[in-house]
């Protein structure tokens, strides 16, 4: 079973945890100028990698604070975790 | 092909069984074909028949990384149905379910086909309102449907505990009589072996690891087995649709997400029919090997795994339990997971994608085992005309651009 480590109550079971999804999607400037190839760009394609991804997970039944992971899609095991206020760590041999 | 018939049974019966041919070659990759189908699962195999098949096409390979069938077409819980909201979706989820009623004799191979019916349980007032609203709008494109009160489905199917105090009452179900359910490494198998007899190769064991391309023309693919030059490409790669695009370097508004399934130990009949729950969250139906057979909702996250969290298994089962008190006691034999491709509509993408001569077919998410036929159907006619089909017209991957899209969430009873 997945288990995720908040960062503020420890590891716990995935069933405590809302996943939120591909993280660091930035919002496109320029709402009334840009075509609508973009917008399909920020509202529907993903990464969706096999391998590591960067992705936001809140402790739903916990704390229920957000926080990002980055997790291996292929073998689910959790590589790292930071705040939603930090840049993502550098993993070594690892592309994002 | 050896045609499988009570003949050929007794036939070989006399020799012993010794002599039956394989049922599909193995051949070693040609250097060039006029088709890749990229995929071995049921709705490669079933491209591959239908471009052989419908539009003489028959210079195509099917690469498959692993074996036959052993991806999601094996991993499902073969719920076959056709009773989706909208036109778009009716026509092309009711020709699959046409396919199908033919299948066996066309393929001359036994893909158990059962139509035992599928009954859609509602548990709330806005259930049965959308039910209703489903019910009618099947009717009005020609798809069988109807609506069952409480006392109704208590008749159609006993086991159900329709009591008014369980914690989520049943009040109705709508009920197609033509779905059912069907065997699903047969779907594979028959496909495979229709194919094989129109002088498709299928190659197994030959993953892809990129795409040869000249000025956005796919040119041929790089596989572990070398390279093989080809005119068109097809993706049919379904978990691994968005591994694949990124090789050809675009990207897909698609998510992989494991989905879990589970039988239980064998029992005598005691289940007719498919039984499927949106709101508590459970499906169920029992094999012709007595196994309860029973479907999850997706885990919430990305992976690849083919595996799945316990707790999800525990919801399901809870459901079950409360719908079926009578099932409390059986053990569970086995539980795996599949990769399924979900897309933000829960419609599949059927259709040309930004390189030339490279098309995909993805994206069906929870409930793609129910269309292998009319989605194999419908893709040969794209690669082989280079438009789509007037039943997969509306599926483009453009539609994320142009906003049209068609939005299966509720038909698709499958939690997201």
């Amino acid at each position: 079973m997945l288990r995720i480590p908040c960062p503020w109550c420890g590891e716990r079971d995935v069933g405590e945890f809302h996943c939120g999804g591909e993280a660091h999607i930035a919002r496109p400037s320029g709402a009334d100028t840009i075509d609508d190839d973009a917008w399909a760009e920020y509202l529907f394609m993903r990464q969706n990698p096999k391998g590591s991804h960067h992705e936001r997970w809140s402790h739903a039944h916990g704390c229920r604070r957000w926080f990002h992971v980055v997790r291996d899609t292929d073998s689910d095991q959790v590589l790292a975790v930071y705040l939603m206020n930090e840049a993502p760590p550098d993993l070594p041999g690892r592309s994002s | 092909m050896q045609k499988y018939s009570i003949f050929s049974l007794a036939r070989n019966a006399l020799t012993r069984h010794e002599n039956w041919r394989e049922a599909w070659r193995s051949p070693d990759p040609k250097p060039e074909y006029d088709v890749i189908i990229v995929g071995g699962g049921g709705h490669g195999l079933a491209t591959a028949y239908y471009l052989a098949k419908e539009h003489g096409v028959t210079n195509v390979a099917v690469v498959e990384k692993g074996w036959l069938g052993g991806g999601n077409t094996g991993r499902n819980t073969t719920i076959v149905r056709s009773n989706y909201l909208w036109d778009e979706s009716a026509g092309l989820y009711e020709h699959s379910l046409k396919l199908w009623e033919g299948l066996s004799q066309a393929l001359n191979f036994n893909v158990m086909f059962s139509q035992r019916g599928v009954l859609n349980l509602a548990h709330n007032l806005h259930d049965l309102r959308e039910l209703s609203r489903r019910v009618n709008a099947n009717r009005l494109n020609g798809v069988d449907s109807e609506i069952l009160s409480t006392d109704e489905v208590k008749a159609f199917c006993p086991l159900i505990d329709c009591s008014p105090d369980i914690r989520y009452p049943v009040l109705g179900a709508s009920l197609q009589r033509r779905g059912g359910v069907a065997r699903h490494d047969a779907v594979a198998w028959g496909f495979a072996r229709a194919a094989d007899a129109l002088g498709v190769d299928i190659i197994q064991n030959c993953e892809v690891t990129g795409f040869q391309r000249t000025e956005g023309r796919v040119e041929g693919i790089e596989t572990t087995r070398g390279i093989i030059k080809a005119k068109k490409v097809g993706v049919v790669a379904a978990g691994h649709s968005s591994v694949i695009a990124a090789m050809a370097g675009f990207r897909l508004p698609i998510e992989s997400h494991p989905l879990q399934a589970l039988v239980s130990e064998p029992v005598k009949p005691i289940l007719d029919t498919v039984v499927m729950s949106n709101a508590v969250h459970a499906y169920i139906s029992q094999s012709d090997k007595g196994e309860m057979v029973i479907g999850a909702g997706i885990d919430g996250y990305i992976s690849y795994s083919q595996r799945g969290g316990f707790d999800v298994v525990e919801d399901t089962l809870q459901a079950v339990v409360e719908l079926f008190p009578t099932l409390s006691r059986l053990r569970m034999l086995r539980q795996w997971g599949g990769i399924v491709d979900v897309c933000p509509d829960a419609s599949p993408i059927i259709g040309k994608t930004p390189v030339d001569g490279l098309f995909i077919n993805c994206g069906w998410g929870t409930g793609g085992f129910k269309a292998t036929p009319g989605s194999g159907n419908v893709f040969a006619h794209t690669i082989a005309h280079d438009e789509p089909h007037p039943l997969n017209a509306a599926f483009s991957l453009d539609r994320f651009s142009s906003g049209a899209l068609v939005d299966e969430h509720g038909a698709a009873a499958v939690a997201h």
